[in-house]
């Protein structure tokens, strides 16, 4: 048995790796800013609503929460252009993204919500603020820093899960590695290279995050060796 | 092209039991390796420590597609042609130890310092320790959060369907392709997700509340 590794004709391949990495950031960034946006939408309403809302909001989460992304995805890309929705692969996969990353973080942002103490919110309207106010300035915010570790990995988690995105043939980092591959034929090599871009990218944005959450609300800066996540995406 | 109907229905259902299957097996493969690694994690030894460490860091920054396909290629370069249902066993095995052992590593550590300190002084050794007086405190508490990954594992089987293994998402692409039904498939197969995860979900939340090893404010 031997065997050797040859990596020249994956490194040969390396711009269309390279548009991957900047797609899968893209994708990344982008489903990481609306999901955020859209969760603390969702929240508001679920906080300023009436039960109605409320279930509705819950519902959403829900059901995002317990099935796969690649189903949803293959939903939206399969099932909405029925609907005379048309959209590309990464259309598709961006709002797959979106809408995955929103149920989380709602989720992770309604616990931060709900930790705050109810006298705080009565402190801000006895200062004659609106409910508004009291929810941007009293409570997003300490809501925020509290559970800014649980949505740092929820979005390292998304980072991760775009791949997901390459079994409807968009050419994020894995999708690219699917075509180098093909081109060739050298799978182990390609997948170690596109392997250890991944780790680079969740590593770097790991940082980024301890370092955004140490610069927004005063965290303590830790070893990234302790900020391993208790969850997972699919 | 053929439709929809109850012989599609059963196929999705007897692919469910396959991704149950490979859940159950990725969880008995995987809590070995997660209990390993989370003792490790909090052995005195510097070396095992980091190593558990790095460990856990590493499979936590790459996808699980990517563990797939290293376990796939990476097995099958070695000569040996492996069949889809071992390359998905591995690397969802490899998957759920790394996100066990943090979460058990972070149950071990929630019980009480003083447990530790009580039966040093009873002269237990490190193992009587751990099998007498800390795991079974700290299993009350990773219960929660261990059924809680259950849902995401669930759900992260969706991906070996990449390698040929016909489990419940696989079956739904091989439905949709013969009837080209999408929203009735892909419908069908996440409600059947959904069946399977929710009470998952609701059970993991209820042992929080019964068990009282929720956060207290």
């Amino acid at each position: 048995m031997e065997f050797s590794l040859h990596f020249e004709s994956v490194f040969a391949e390396s711009d269309l790796i390279l548009r991957g990495i900047l797609l899968t950031i893209g994708l990344s960034a982008c489903a990481i800013t609306l999901g955020s946006g859209l969760a603390i939408v969702l929240v508001a309403l679920r906080d300023l609503g009436n039960a109605a809302v409320r279930l509705f909001v819950d519902t959403y989460v829900e059901l995002l929460r317990n099935t796969p992304f690649l189903v949803q995805l293959f939903m939206i890309f399969f099932g909405l252009p029925l609907l005379g929705l048309r959209m590309s692969g990464t259309q598709a996969a961006l709002l797959a993204m979106t809408l995955n990353l929103s149920a989380y973080a709602t989720e992770i942002i309604r616990a931060g919500v709900d930790s705050i103490h109810k006298s705080q919110i009565e402190a801000g309207l006895s200062l004659a603020l609106s409910r508004l106010q009291v929810f941007r300035y009293v409570v997003m915010k300490q809501a925020f820093a509290k559970v800014w570790p649980a949505l740092s990995s929820q979005f390292v988690l998304m980072l991760l899960a775009s791949s997901i995105c390459s079994f409807i043939s968009v050419p994020e980092l894995s999708g690219a590695a699917a075509i180098v591959e093909q081109r060739t034929f050298r799978s182990f090599e390609t997948y170690i290279v596109v392997t250890l871009s991944y780790l680079v990218l969740a590593l770097v944005l790991k940082f980024a995050l301890i370092w955004l959450g140490h610069h927004l609300f005063h965290r303590k800066v830790v070893s990234i060796l302790n900020t391993a996540s208790k969850e997972g995406i699919a | 092209m053929s439709t929809f109907g109850w012989p599609e229905f059963l196929f999705l259902l007897r692919s469910a039991g396959w991704s149950v299957v490979l859940t159950a097996i990725a969880l008995a493969f995987g809590a070995v390796g997660g209990g390993t690694f989370a003792i490790m994690r909090l052995a005195t030894n510097a070396v095992l420590r980091n190593v558990a460490a790095v460990y856990i860091l590493t499979i936590q920054s790459i996808p699980v597609l990517m563990i797939l396909f290293m376990s796939y290629y990476g097995l099958s370069i070695a000569g040996v042609e492996i069949p889809p249902l071992l390359a998905a066993s591995v690397s969802l095995s490899i998957y759920v130890s790394a996100y066990l052992a943090e979460i058990w590593r972070g149950s071990i550590q929630a019980v009480p310092f003083q447990q530790w300190e009580a039966s040093a002084s009873l002269a237990l050794t490190r193992v009587q320790q751990y099998r007498y007086i800390i795991l079974p405190q700290a299993l009350r508490i990773s219960l929660p959060p261990t059924v809680g990954f259950l849902v995401q594992l669930v759900k992260n089987t969706s991906i070996v369907s990449v390698v040929g293994f016909v489990e419940l998402s696989r079956a739904g692409q091989l439905v949709n392709n013969a009837t080209f039904r999408p929203f009735e498939v892909f419908m069908t197969v996440a409600a059947i997700y959904f069946a399977i995860c929710f009470p998952l979900s609701r059970l993991s939340r209820y042992l929080e509340r019964v068990l009282h090893v929720g956060r207290s404010h």
